[in-house]
């Protein structure tokens, strides 16, 4: 970690790629003259009982990894920092079972869920939704490994395949009911207490994320649609957050996950909002608070 | 992790044009071969190749 100027330090900003997002950031950041200090998450070591008295005014956490992501939020939080986004929101985030746990408990409409811990229940547990079923990873994004599963012989068949996966993750199963959805889903972006844009995400495929060739248009921002988003941000800890839904047929919105280290290349396209600038206003209106 | 450090790509030697305010952990294309490339110095710019998307990556 780099030499500070002590606790009203440079904002750390936690990185493992520079990506569009990152470098739109550092632009926001130096149009404010806001100092900062971007630290790889390649080169964080930290004595946890003589930690390091490198001081930041807060960290924005822009790590690419769920695992190295967490980690590094709670060592900087047990030095004192503020880190966007804490911890516990990374954890909650990060897992799409535990998303799940939080958005039924604070009542948030959401696919039908099923989870069940080994390969044996996995059939049970899939059978319980019905097929269509689609079965998820409980760590990981940009839709991969997302299977569509029909019937039971394919079920069968992803259930075996996962098996070969060696990373007990892969032997927890995490299933949802298949929306018949139209061609596009929903990313809404909360900053603390404000929805401020959202996107349509629109795609020939089931999955409609910008990493597997997504287009994206502007979303009008209805009030049913912001009350959703920011009790969805409420469940899982609030904070800097891209909430997905998707449409029933009928209509009806469902939250499917809510990210917590947003990527915003798809938005950034269409939306009329310079994202990047409000995530930098949000972290210094919180830090100056 | 990162391996072979070139001004050019360290996959396929060609030589790989970046704009003048490219920054250190950016990542860039090889116009010639696709390979995702890390920028790992500014002055003279290297490259080496991006580390692999691991399992746990996205947002």
């Amino acid at each position: 970690m780099k030499p500070s100027d002590g606790q009203d330090g440079p904002l750390a900003v936690l990185t493992t790629r520079t990506r569009l997002e990152e470098r739109l950031i550092f632009a926001a950041l130096e149009r404010r003259g806001v100092p900062y200090a971007q630290v790889d998450d390649r080169t964080i070591v930290e004595h946890l009982q003589s930690p390091s008295p490198v001081r930041y005014s807060g960290v924005l956490n822009r790590i690419m990894s769920h695992t190295r992501s967490g980690y590094a939020a709670k060592l900087f939080e047990s030095t004192g920092h503020r880190v966007f986004n804490p911890s516990h929101v990374v954890e909650t985030c990060g897992d799409k079972i535990l998303t799940s746990l939080a958005l039924v408990r604070d009542g948030i409409p959401t696919p039908e869920t099923v989870v069940a811990l080994t390969p044996d229940a996995a059939l049970a547990a899939i059978e319980r939704v019905g097929y269509p079923a689609v079965l998820k990873p409980a760590v990981g994004s940009w839709g991969r490994l997302l299977s569509k599963v029909n019937d039971r012989d394919a079920a069968e068949t992803v259930i075996e395949h996962k098996q070969s996966l060696k990373a007990p993750i892969h032997n927890v199963f995490y299933v949802q009911e298949f929306i018949d959805k139209p061609d596009r889903d929903l990313r809404v972006i909360v900053l603390g207490d404000e929805v401020v844009a959202g996107v349509y995400r629109r795609s020939d495929h089931w999955i409609t994320n910008t990493a597997r060739g997504a287009t994206t248009e502007r979303l009008a921002l209805a009030p049913d649609l912001v009350k959703l988003a920011l009790g969805a941000a409420r469940a899982v800890g609030g904070g800097m957050l891209a909430v997905d839904l998707i449409e029933r047929s009928s209509g009806e919105l469902l939250v499917t996950e809510v990210n917590h280290t947003m990527e915003f290349h798809g938005l950034a396209e269409v939306a009329e909002v310079d994202l990047a600038d409000l995530i930098v206003g949000h972290v210094l209106e919180v830090l100056s608070a | 992790m990162t391996t072979a450090v070139s001004s050019t790509c360290p996959d396929c030697t060609e030589s790989i044009p970046v704009a003048g305010d490219v920054r250190v952990t950016s990542i860039v294309v090889c116009p010639a071969c696709q390979a995702e490339l890390e920028v790992i110095g500014v002055d003279p710019v290297e490259f080496a190749l991006a580390p692999e998307i691991e399992e746990d990556f996205g947002e």
